[in-house]
């Protein structure tokens, strides 16, 4: 689509520099992407920066002097004429202008959006094994229908917090909307939330490796990973300064939440730790021998050690939603959830608009 | 069954747990934290485990272990650990019974 211009988004101050022969490999281009009418000899004629004195250079005409004489020896109605020509010709080519510069920013937005996706792509390209359009049910072989199904309803799953966050979003700025219509909105924030945590438990039993690797999100959400997902105390940290004003009695409440969370937090961690001990362990025995069969085997039973685990951590996190949508005004709810939601859209956008930076050839 | 309604009265806090398992551990972990000492029974360590695991089972326990016993009744096993704590209500509970 764009291949064939330059890439660079250059300042429109720039633009503003009228180079003919630029204008004709750029502008000579995309006019013929927009079927605009054919006034390109025109453009590379009319300079509207210049005075009309010069204009008259490629046309030929006999020696002009000054622009009074060239006024007078000609017509005044052919004169108008290429007045009229002028301006039509530079009104043009600034539409042109402005349209070309409209398509380089969509184009720009669209290439940030398949950095995305190729992103996810690849990250799924452990299970379809092959490029961005493959639809992952499609596929035959290694590919695990249940972790297929996770993802695509995943997917479904963000577009629908996308929504959510964006009708929520409005609700909160306008000033009619009463506490009845925000908890509708508080209660069915927290139920998406526990849809998200039964799709894990389901693709847990599937696979609880990927589960724990995070790979069905943004490189950036795994940076701050924990057992499966984000980290409850974190998410205290998160909301609190937007709940203010906070009563003494919620400030008190929200302290000790935070508190047992990270104690709970801490329990499961290091019975993590002990998974892995226990795990490696198992695996580790007797090698040397070639058979693996008993020792895999034995490994296989921690697995659901691990799905309790996940599960664990997942109910940690639904049971702190709960805890702090208790604790707070519907309002304060609303507004929780919304900063929660935003925190992760800019998480999910950081891998992608990292991925999609310009960078600067060596 | 006696045997555990026998072990629960006798410990104010009492875990049914396993050796090789990792969540009864945190528990386990969770309980120090909080400076309480449970009375561990580890049911793959003794000899009517089996027995103690069935009898849990019929108790009602929400299935796998730990099984966490406090002031003689059962509490539940790992959810209902955590969602007592995080509701603030558990330290209340474990002060009660502590030894």
């Amino acid at each position: 689509m764009m291949n064939s211009t330059s890439t660079q988004f250059v300042p429109s101050r720039r633009m503003g520099i009228y180079e003919p022969i630029h204008q004709m490999s750029m502008w000579g281009d995309f006019k013929g992407n927009n079927c605009l009418d054919a006034s390109t000899p025109m453009i590379l004629e009319v300079d509207p920066k210049l005075d009309n004195q010069s204009e008259d250079t490629s046309h030929g005409t006999v020696g002009h002097s000054n622009k009074y004489d060239q006024e007078a020896s000609k017509p005044p109605d052919k004169v108008l004429r290429r007045l009229a020509q002028n301006r039509e010709a530079a009104r043009k080519s600034r539409l042109r202008k402005k349209a070309y510069v409209q398509q380089l920013e969509s184009s720009k937005l669209r290439l940030i959006q398949l950095e995305q996706e190729l992103g996810r792509a690849r990250q799924q390209g452990m299970y379809t094994g092959s490029a961005l359009d493959a639809s992952p049910l499609s596929y035959a072989g290694s590919m695990n229908p249940g972790i297929a199904t996770f993802e695509l309803e995943y997917g479904h799953w963000v577009e629908e917090q996308d929504r959510q966050l964006a009708d929520l979003r409005n609700a909160l700025q306008s000033t009619e909307t009463g506490d009845v219509e925000l908890r509708i909105f508080v209660d069915g924030g927290l139920r998406h939330y526990c849809d998200l945590f039964k799709m894990k438990a389901t693709a847990a039993k599937t696979d609880v490796f990927y589960l724990m690797s995070g790979m069905w999100k943004t490189s950036g959400e795994r940076f701050f990973f924990w057992i499966g997902g984000f980290r409850p105390s974190e998410l205290l940290k998160v909301l609190l300064p937007h709940l203010e004003p906070l009563t003494e009695q919620q400030r008190l409440d929200l302290g000790n939440l935070a508190q047992s969370c990270q104690q709970a937090e801490d329990a499961l961690s290091q019975g993590m730790d002990r998974l892995h001990q226990i795990l490696g362990a198992a695996i580790a025995k007797q090698l040397g021998e070639g058979n693996y069969l008993p020792q895999v085997g034995a490994a296989i039973e921690k697995l659901d050690d691990l799905a309790r685990f996940v599960g664990q951590a997942d109910h940690l996190r639904q049971e702190t939603l709960q805890q702090i949508s208790r604790i707070l005004t519907t309002r304060q709810a609303a507004r929780g959830l919304l900063a929660l939601g935003e925190y992760f859209q800019r998480l999910r956008a950081l891998s992608s608009l990292w991925s999609s930076r310009p960078r600067e050839s060596s | 069954m006696e045997r555990i309604v026998k072990l629960a009265s006798e410990n104010g806090i009492l875990i049914f747990s396993k050796s090789t398992c990792c969540l009864c551990y945190a528990v386990q972990i969770l309980f120090k934290e909080l400076r309480v000492q449970p009375r561990i029974v580890e049911i793959d360590t003794i000899p009517d485990g089996l027995e103690i695991e069935k009898a849990l089972k019929r108790l009602g326990s929400s299935g796998p272990l730990p099984s966490v016993f406090i002031g003689g009744k059962l509490v539940g096993s790992t959810n209902e650990v955590m969602s007592l704590h995080l509701s603030g209500n558990l330290v209340q509970l474990l002060r009660q019974h502590a030894v």
